[in-house]
């Protein structure tokens, strides 16, 4: 499957990397709850470790798009709530 | 409740999906996402010349603080030399706090370079994609029936707007730093202004003053030791030592 990591780019990983995304990604769930940057950061460069040891990076000129997308690592606490809200707010609209 | 990754995901998708919305046909979609791609690249661009600015006042604010670092320890040491080690200790305690302000610029300047590559990054993966669009938006038009373009147009289209949300995450981001930091600079001004916070950077502040007084009084002593030789004067023990302090 295609990865994202936003603000570096996209990683071809094997399919089998899902689970421990899921896991990871349920980490920054409870992070955000308890509200705690640091276990936030903990699991946000985990996972982008885990995708840039796994994979390989894919050429810019590449089209296609991913299977899923992780946020950047150094995603603060507000910006994470405001991700997690209903309100798309950290992301401008592209039109 | 989600994660992040699948938020990040599902806010991506609704962000293209409301760009592919807006074109009735493929060739118009294709059309349209090339010119929002032009624009997402001057808005990068843009984005990266802002941190470039915001980076260079933060790097003149610290040298004028490091200028008065050094200005700070010649104080110190003049004081001392004149005897004066409470006016030592101020200048001291100034350039501690002085010190504290560096490390945090340091902090920040760190964080909008990361920001700044993180943006550099962006843009040339944006170039490369919007070259790879531009090519395969006229092999789509010359060469597929509309039923096939809609699923192609639909991927090429779907690929780069990923991309472009990313990037316009990124520009948001640095804007929302750089305004921090303009934010934080005016209510520094403000309170320096007001008298509520010490402006440790003004010219001839208190410090100055007196330290200017030492050394003027000293050389008033030094001249009246001197006339007072000249008169004679100047057998009295207690006036003996005086014309050394000054020079020493």
């Amino acid at each position: 499957m295609i990865v994202r990591l936003m603000g570096e780019g996209q990683w071809q990983v094997d399919d089998g990397l899902k689970a421990r995304l899921d896991e990871l990604d349920a980490e920054t769930e409870r992070a955000v709850e308890a509200g705690d940057e640091e276990a936030l950061h903990t699991a946000l460069r985990a996972m982008h470790e885990a995708v840039r040891g796994a994979g390989e990076k894919l050429d810019h000129a590449h089209l296609a798009a991913s299977d899923a997308v992780i946020p950047p690592d150094d995603l603060s606490l507000d910006e994470a709530r405001a991700m997690l809200a209903a309100g798309e707010e950290p992301f401008p609209d592209l039109a | 409740m989600a994660g992040l990754m699948s938020r990040a995901s599902e806010i991506t998708q609704a962000k293209i999906s409301k760009l592919l919305d807006r074109a009735e046909n493929p060739e118009e979609t294709l059309d349209y996402s090339y010119e929002q791609q032009l624009e997402q690249l001057q808005n990068v661009k843009r984005g990266i010349a802002d941190v470039t600015t915001a980076k260079k006042r933060l790097e003149l604010e610290e040298s004028g603080l490091q200028q008065q670092l050094a200005k700070l320890d010649g104080q110190a040491k003049e004081a001392l030399q004149a005897n004066r080690e409470d006016l030592a200790r101020e200048a001291l305690t100034r350039k501690a706090s002085l010190q504290a302000q560096v490390q945090s610029l340091d902090q920040q300047e760190e964080q909008l370079a990361a920001q700044e590559q993180k943006l550099i990054q962006g843009e040339q993966a944006l170039q490369a994609k919007v070259e790879a669009f531009r090519t395969q938006k006229e092999v789509i038009k010359a060469q597929y029936s509309a039923a096939q373009a809609q699923v192609k147009v639909g991927e090429a289209a779907t690929g780069i707007g990923e991309h472009m949300a990313d990037v316009g995450l990124a520009i948001q981001r640095a804007k929302d730093k750089t305004e921090q930091l303009q934010a934080r600079a005016a209510a520094v001004d403000e309170l320096t202004a007001s008298g509520a916070l010490e402006d440790y950077t003004a010219q001839g502040d208190d410090l100055d003053r007196q330290l200017a007084q030492v050394s003027q009084s000293s050389q008033v002593d030094d001249e009246l030791a001197q006339l007072k030789a000249e008169l004679g004067q100047g057998s009295g023990g207690d006036q003996g030592a005086l014309p050394e302090g000054g020079e020493k």
